[in-house]
């Protein structure tokens, strides 16, 4: 069974439908791409994936490493091995960058039976991290997300990326907003991060991010559904025709 | 899938921790107040005439005066001759060596977790153990004699230091300078004492830890310390108190004198009983708090995390009477359910150049409200005072109420006055972002909490800021939603 196995999904925010029978499968190791025009629902998919709570879940279901994603509280998905890179990272004034990520890293250790991370060896992942992401030293004491830029918000989710191990990835739009160096600073640190037990759900709305991360398929998505999947040359047909055929197809 | 509200909801709910009752013979003054009560605390505790006296006319005092109504709190009349103002343990005298003490009251504060020896977890800090109204154990008094740090419950320095007692008590917070500090002059049965003497560094944290266990009881405990020149003394408080369908008074008056270049930091973690998720019982913490940095540039610091007491009517103060002395008031209060805080600080300005700072943070969850109410004054011959002053709240859910009061008061010209004030609310963000990154949804709610809370939970002494980290995060059980 693939790693993780959505069907027939359905997701009403307030009553409207956003996502209207969804079907995906990933693999262990696979990178996936899901594109689409605004509105087309790729970042309630995200957030529903993660277990936010706005959203819901009217029919489908999702099984994540065997298990019935959807009857999880959102800490036991990331326990699971399940991490969303968001589009919008909050700040959580008074809490340093450092400590969040020793709280977040010895929680899912906790989850999992496993010891805590001793301080030091922490420390020492903490920095070889950081300088794979191209994120200073000094952005790891602030308060979390505090004062960051933009570009310094997206790698800091890279960075927890690398620290929490995932096995499966989402990023949501982590590409919007980033000037072109800070783009390839990203996918570099990214593609560092694959594995062949490693999966990543990258959703763009934009081609350019998979010129640096290639995906081995790409999905197309449009209202709430995928309408059509095929390998990377599929993200340069729709930078070439745009979005304006499938909408046509959909409609 | 369930939401953050059902969560928390099904999370257990557990209990006020410090709630169970020691079983202990004590000896109850029937309910009541008159000339004769207080004649009758003062011959119990074999206080001299001059002591009696006091006491007796602050009990006049009190007789004319009234309750203040002004503060943002509601509560029932309180019938003050259903008061039992005098409950001790029963025992021939106070224990020689803390060896002989009731082995009951000994398990009392094991359970407490800080167990009556000089020893293991308490190291670093020597502790006046107040049970109901009396003082039951002192630890480390020896070696703080050596230093000639007087440390011991306020009924010992009657007896043994009267002239130091006589010589300050009153002096900061008169009998008369309101209605529950002179009821406390009245009536008040023990409570610590501390003296410093010039130029001696106090090598320990000194605490008191105040524990109400009789019902139909108030507690009325008095502390003086007094830092003598250039000298420097960290003392902590801590309380609790049975878990209690009645609601029970708690009227406390602590003073603070610091000389020339002397300092006293005060800290306290008040986790008195709250009352119950209805909002039935808990403490009526009605307290006069309030320091005088008498000498050249003498400094008085409070820091306090409220988190119990179903009504906290509370005001730690500082008198800036010597030149350039400083005054720092750092607050954490935090109401859930429906407790009730108003709580805040007066900073007066009277020498020279000196200065204040007010960081305050009040945390409002369930259907409690919580106010700030805070006064700088600045009088005429405070030349180049300053002050800055934070006032910072936060909501949890939609229920709960805070309210920032700051009065403003400026003499002086040349003075600087500056006040913040922000309130958010508690975010759905930031909690599914902690979550989404594996952290259980309580302990996202501490951890937004206690960053909210860094910048005064920083100023607590090393040894009891985890404790005080904990609390917090107790305390908000059960408050998302």
């Amino acid at each position: 069974m693939a790693m993780l196995d959505i069907e027939g999904l359905h997701v009403a925010v307030g009553g409207k439908e956003i996502i209207r029978g969804l079907d995906l499968a990933v693999e262990a190791g696979e990178v996936h791409a899901i594109m689409g025009p605004n509105g087309s629902g790729k970042s309630t998919l995200a957030h529903v994936l993660a277990g936010r709570e706005d959203y819901e879940v009217t029919a489908g279901r999702v099984r994540f490493l065997g298990q019935d994603l959807l009857e999880l509280e959102p800490e036991e998905r990331a326990a699971l091995g399940l991490f969303l890179a968001m589009q919008y990272p909050v700040e959580i004034p008074g809490v340093s960058n450092t400590y969040f990520l020793r709280q977040a890293v010895n929680a899912l250790r906790k989850a999992r039976g496993e010891p805590e991370m001793k301080p030091a060896e922490f420390m020492k992942r903490l920095r070889e991290a950081a300088r794979q992401v191209g994120i200073r030293e000094e952005l790891l004491r602030r308060d979390l997300n505090a004062g960051f830029s933009g570009g310094e918000k997206k790698r800091n989710e890279i960075l927890q990326l690398a620290m929490l191990e995932p096995k499966l990835a989402i990023l949501d739009e982590t590409d919007s907003g980033l000037d072109i160096d800070a783009l390839k600073a990203v996918a570099a640190a990214v593609n560092a991060l694959r594995t062949p037990e490693r999966a990543f759900l990258l959703i763009t709305h934009y081609q350019r991010l998979l010129n640096f991360i290639v995906p081995d398929r790409v999905h197309v998505m449009v209202d709430g559904r995928i309408v059509r999947s095929g390998g990377k040359d599929l993200a340069l047909e729709l930078e070439e025709r745009g979005y304006e055929p499938f909408l046509q197809e959909a409609a | 899938m369930s939401t953050a509200v059902e969560t928390v909801k099904q999370i257990t709910e557990r209990e006020y921790q410090w709630g169970f009752v020691t079983p202990v013979e004590e000896e109850t003054v029937p309910p009541g107040l008159d000339e004769e009560v207080i004649r009758l605390i003062s011959r119990k505790k074999g206080e001299p005439e001059w002591l009696t006296e006091w006491r007796l006319e602050a009990f006049r005092r009190w007789k004319t005066m009234e309750e203040p109504r002004w503060a943002r709190v509601h509560y029932p009349p309180i019938d003050y001759q259903a008061i039992s103002y005098f409950a001790a343990p029963k025992q021939k005298e106070r224990p020689k060596s803390l060896d002989e003490i009731d082995p009951e009251i000994r398990r009392t504060y094991e359970k407490l977790g800080i167990p009556i020896r000089e020893q293991e977890i308490l190291a670093g800090v020597a502790v006046d153990y107040v049970f109901d109204s009396v003082s039951v154990a002192t630890t480390f008094k020896k070696k703080l004699e050596e230093l000639g740090i007087i440390f011991c419950s306020i009924s010992e320095a009657v007896r043994d230091h009267p002239e130091l007692v006589r010589k300050y008590l009153g002096s900061v917070v008169p009998p008369g300078d309101n209605f529950f500090a002179a009821l406390n002059s009245a009536v008040f049965s023990d409570g610590s004492f501390v003296y410093v003497p010039p130029g001696v560094r106090c090598p320990m944290e000194l605490s008191t830890y105040f524990r109400i266990n009789a019902a139909g009881t108030g507690q009325f405990e008095r502390t003086l310390i007094i830092a003598d020149r250039g000298s420097y003394v960290s003392y902590l408080e801590g309380c609790t108190a049975p878990m209690r369908d009645e609601n029970q008074l708690h009227a406390a008056v602590v003073e603070l004198i610091a000389l020339d270049e002397a300092e006293i930091k005060y800290s306290t973690v008040q986790n008195w009983y709250p009352g119950d998720r209805e909002g039935k019982g808990g403490i009526y913490n009605f307290v006069t708090k309030r320091g005088l940095c008498k000498g050249y540039r003498s400094k008085i610091s409070w820091t306090q995390v409220e988190t119990g007491s179903a009504i906290t009517w509370k005001y730690p103060s500082c008198i800036l009477q010597g030149d350039e002395s400083v005054g720092e008031f750092y607050s954490v209060a935090l109401t859930n359910n429906f407790q009730q805080a108003d709580t805040g600080t007066k900073m007066v300005h009277i020498g020279r150049r000196t200065r204040s700072r007010i960081v305050s943070k009040g945390i409002a969850a369930g259907r409690s409200q919580n106010t700030y109410r805070g006064l700088v004054r600045i009088l005429r011959g405070a030349e180049g005072a300053r002050n800055h002053t934070q006032c910072d709240s936060l909501l949890i859910g939609d229920r709960c109420g805070a309210h920032t009061v700051p009065y403003i008061e400026v003499k002086n010209r040349s003075a600087r006055v500056e006040h913040e004030a922000t309130t958010s609310k508690l975010s759905e963000e930031q909690l599914f972002y902690c979550r989404a990154r594996g952290l259980p949804l309580e302990d996202a709610v501490a951890l937004v909490v206690n960053g909210f809370c860094r910048e005064v939970m920083e100023e607590l002494p090393m040894e009891f800021a985890v404790e005080a980290r904990k609390l917090l995060g107790i305390s908000l059980e059960g408050s998302v939603g």
